[in-house]
């Protein structure tokens, strides 16, 4: 069947700035028509009275595993929990072995994407080579083999000199760096937010200036260099009035928060559960009372779920020898429903901005909006539904998670990538991603 | 745990003493029981003191040390104990160099856990010798004076004496560098100083703990004379104290650093005497555990 109706849906496309009940027409997969009323037989439909209609999300910020680390993912497990999540592009990172950092794994990532993924998959490419932080990794054939951005995630580009050159290269192809910042002589052996969490508890703690610095630093290049620069995973006050100081200057910084960084604190660890460590690890409740703001004023541009699968094995562990990481993708959409929208911390038109029009802007997709003659990636949701996590029955692999058996508001009905359907109320498919 | 918990075991630590200096150190409460040390940290004090009060108490004990280095490259934690349990054992006593290694142990499996250190956090069974050991001289815990000196930061036995003494209602200063101070450690319900001449004139107890070298990953004062210099305790600094101060210190001391010899065993120091409790306490511990009711969990 070619074409598609959804019908009577809340449709939320921020960049048409529409809000309101309209019918959505899809035909040969790409938007056909949007009006308040389409009235079609013979066409596929899908009831979306009570939902929320808006472009698929992206998420700027996926760890895929594939290749080197299969056990914890793999590019099938990843999109397949994505399109359950609600996003319809996803770009993953290159910390993977070997590394993403020349053009022909960079096609690979692609390749295997449209074989066997479930959605849209967009690789960011190595700063370094290796992700050793001392040679340029060769970023102008990875950018022509479909590298949409750069980053040593997780590994800190310490040099500020490479970060420097890192900045000034990718600028010739208006490419964004992506910083992951962190100071590793100041984190090294912290597992957790420094303070009174960590003293109470017995561990060493990771001190929110080790964020700062580097943030501080990125901007200080970004200005100097004139290269877009999105500071990954935001996670405290200070760094948050940085970002905001820099846009004010008019340097081209955009920032990320994830949702766990917005919605859990380092109360969390009490237990030693290890499915609570992250890096950058869970501040407090002051830090997140600042990151809402940052939300709310555009400070922060995005939320990525830095999606952090791990096995099983590897989190039942002693906390200090256990991965950092989240598993993310299935709760970000219940965590922005949940503590966003019901607490009316953003309005569902500056939700579907931070979730899929700004990250397609920064990463350069065409994606993000609903405008007719567009791809029809479309993810369809409602904000009542209660439901409790229950990371047994994620797609992804990774069920480290430290929200099992919590109650969130907020379910994904469809996702939709070019037109067909990846994910409804009773399943995930594949065939939208070609 | 409770502050009557903790005056329990201080309680039954008092009936304990007796065995211990009777000539026939074996009573048969434990008789039947399997005791296993499992240590992942050198030791010398701890691990022979939990080893003598089972047996003291007439239980079976086996040892088992491992190598800090098969940590990681080994068997894991779960998969050790469970490979220890499958065997039949009742109580697992481990030291472990990592922070809730002891948690993680007692959620999986089913035989009971003595924390004997784990990581910077917690040395449960230190605090309740030093607290049975000042309670003995004293006679009370609530409302003393009692200064902690030195490296909080690495202290596990900082940490459970502090929130034991804190619970029975002490009031506690913590001094030393700066450095070496946990962050917030005011929400434990303690002081902070970093003058030790000021603090030492109201002690009732002084507890140094030793630098431990091989925690700190880089260095965190500048020399260890200059440590001494100005948190170390020497005759001069004694002399402003109360006569009746009574010095404390875990061991091992590192001689000349927290402590000069002569004051190590000079008349305010009980530092041989926490020893000899500490078996008394794990009499008690151990007798508590395993009977029904209070402490079983």
């Amino acid at each position: 069947m070619n074409k598609m109706l959804i019908k009577g849906g809340r449709v939320i496309d921020p960049l048409n700035k529409r809000d309101g009940i309209f019918d959505v027409l899809i035909e040969k997969g790409k938007i056909k028509d949007i009006k308040e009323s389409i009235e079609l037989e013979d066409v596929e439909k899908i009831k979306a009275e009570g939902l929320l209609v808006m472009p698929g999300l992206v998420d700027m910020h996926v760890h895929l595993r594939e290749p080197g680390f299969e056990y914890k993912e793999t590019i099938e497990s990843g999109t397949k929990s994505a399109a359950a999540g609600g996003f319809t592009t996803i770009a993953c990172m290159p910390n993977t072995q070997p590394v993403i950092d020349d053009a022909t794994l960079i096609e690979y990532i692609l390749l295997k994407a449209r074989r066997e993924g479930f959605v849209k998959v967009r690789p960011i490419g190595a700063i370094s080579k290796g992700l050793q932080g001392v040679e340029l990794a060769s970023i102008g054939e990875m950018i022509e083999a479909g590298g949409v951005a750069f980053s040593d995630d997780g590994n800190p580009v310490v040099s500020s000199d490479l970060m420097k050159k890192a900045m000034e290269y990718a600028s010739m192809w208006g490419k964004t760096i992506i910083s992951h910042c962190e100071d590793p002589s100041l984190s090294k052996i912290g597992l957790m937010n420094e303070g009174e969490m960590s003293t109470l508890l017995g561990m060493h703690g990771i001190p929110s200036a080790a964020e700062e610095i580097m943030v501080a630093r990125d901007i200080a290049l970004a200005r100097y260099t004139g290269c877009k620069v999105h500071i990954a995973h935001v996670s405290t006050a200070a760094s948050v009035d940085l970002i905001r100081y820099a846009k004010a200057q008019g340097i081209p910084i955009t920032a990320e928060v994830t949702p766990h960084h917005f919605s859990l604190t380092d109360r969390e660890v009490d237990g030693y559960n290890a499915n609570t460590k992250v890096n950058p690890p869970l501040r407090t409740q002051s830090d997140i009372d600042a990151l809402l703001l940052g939300l709310q004023d555009g400070t922060i541009d995005v939320i990525a779920t830095d999606h952090a699968p791990h096995h099983r094995d590897e989190k039942m562990v002693e906390y200090q020898l256990a991965p950092s990481g989240i598993s993310g993708l299935e709760t970000a959409v219940p965590l922005a429903i949940t503590n966003l929208i019901r607490k009316n911390i953003l309005t569902p038109l500056e939700l579907v901005e931070r979730m899929s029009l700004n990250p397609a802007k920064i990463l350069g997709l065409q994606a993000g909006t609903l405008d007719v003659g567009q791809a029809a990636d479309i993810t369809i949701l409602d904000t009542e539904t209660e439901e409790i996590v229950d990371s047994s029955k994620f797609y992804s692999k990774g069920k480290n998670t430290p929200l099992h058996g919590k109650p969130l508001y907020g379910k994904v009905h469809y996702t939709l990538v070019n037109g067909r359907i990846v994910k409804d109320i009773k399943g995930v498919y594949r065939g939208g991603q070609r | 745990m409770k502050a009557e918990e903790i005056q329990e075991i201080l309680d039954t630590a008092q009936l304990m003493r007796p065995i211990m200096n009777s000539r026939n150190k074996k009573i048969t409460y434990l008789q039947g029981k399997n005791v296993v040390t499992l240590f992942y940290e050198s030791s010398t004090r701890t691990r022979v003191s939990f080893e003598l009060a089972a047996k003291y108490l007439g239980a079976t004990t086996t040892n088992i040390s491992v190598a800090t280095s098969s940590v990681s490259k080994g068997e894991t934690l779960i998969d050790t104990v469970r490979t220890i349990q499958a065997m039949g054992v009742d109580i697992v006593i481990m030291r472990h160099p990592m922070t809730g290694a002891a948690k993680l142990l007692s959620e999986n499996i089913e035989a009971k856990v003595i924390n004997a250190g784990d990581g910077i956090n917690e040395h449960p069974t230190q605090a309740l010798l030093d607290l049975y050991t000042i309670k003995k001289h004293k006679g009370k815990i609530k409302d003393l004076n009692i200064v902690i000196a030195g490296d909080i930061l690495h202290s596990r036995v900082a940490r459970s004496n502090i929130w034991g003494m804190t619970k029975l209602g002490a009031r506690v200063v913590v001094v030393g560098p700066t450095t070496i101070i946990p962050k917030e450690i005011k929400k434990m319900g303690v002081e902070v100083s970093s003058n030790m001449k000021q603090v030492i004139k109201n002690a009732d107890v002084i507890m140094a703990l030793r630098i431990q070298k091989e925690r700190q990953k880089s260095p965190l004062f500048p020399s260890l004379r200059e440590y001494q210099h100005y948190f170390g305790i020497d005759e001069e600094k004694l002399a402003m104290a109360k006569p009746d101060v009574l010095l404390m210190h875990p061991g091992p001391v590192n001689r000349g650093v927290e402590l000069t010899s002569d004051i190590m065993e000079g008349e305010n120091s009980v530092i041989e005497e926490q020893v000899t409790n500490g078996v008394a306490v794990r009499m008690a511990l151990l007798y508590l555990m395993t009977r029904e009711g209070i402490l079983s969990e």
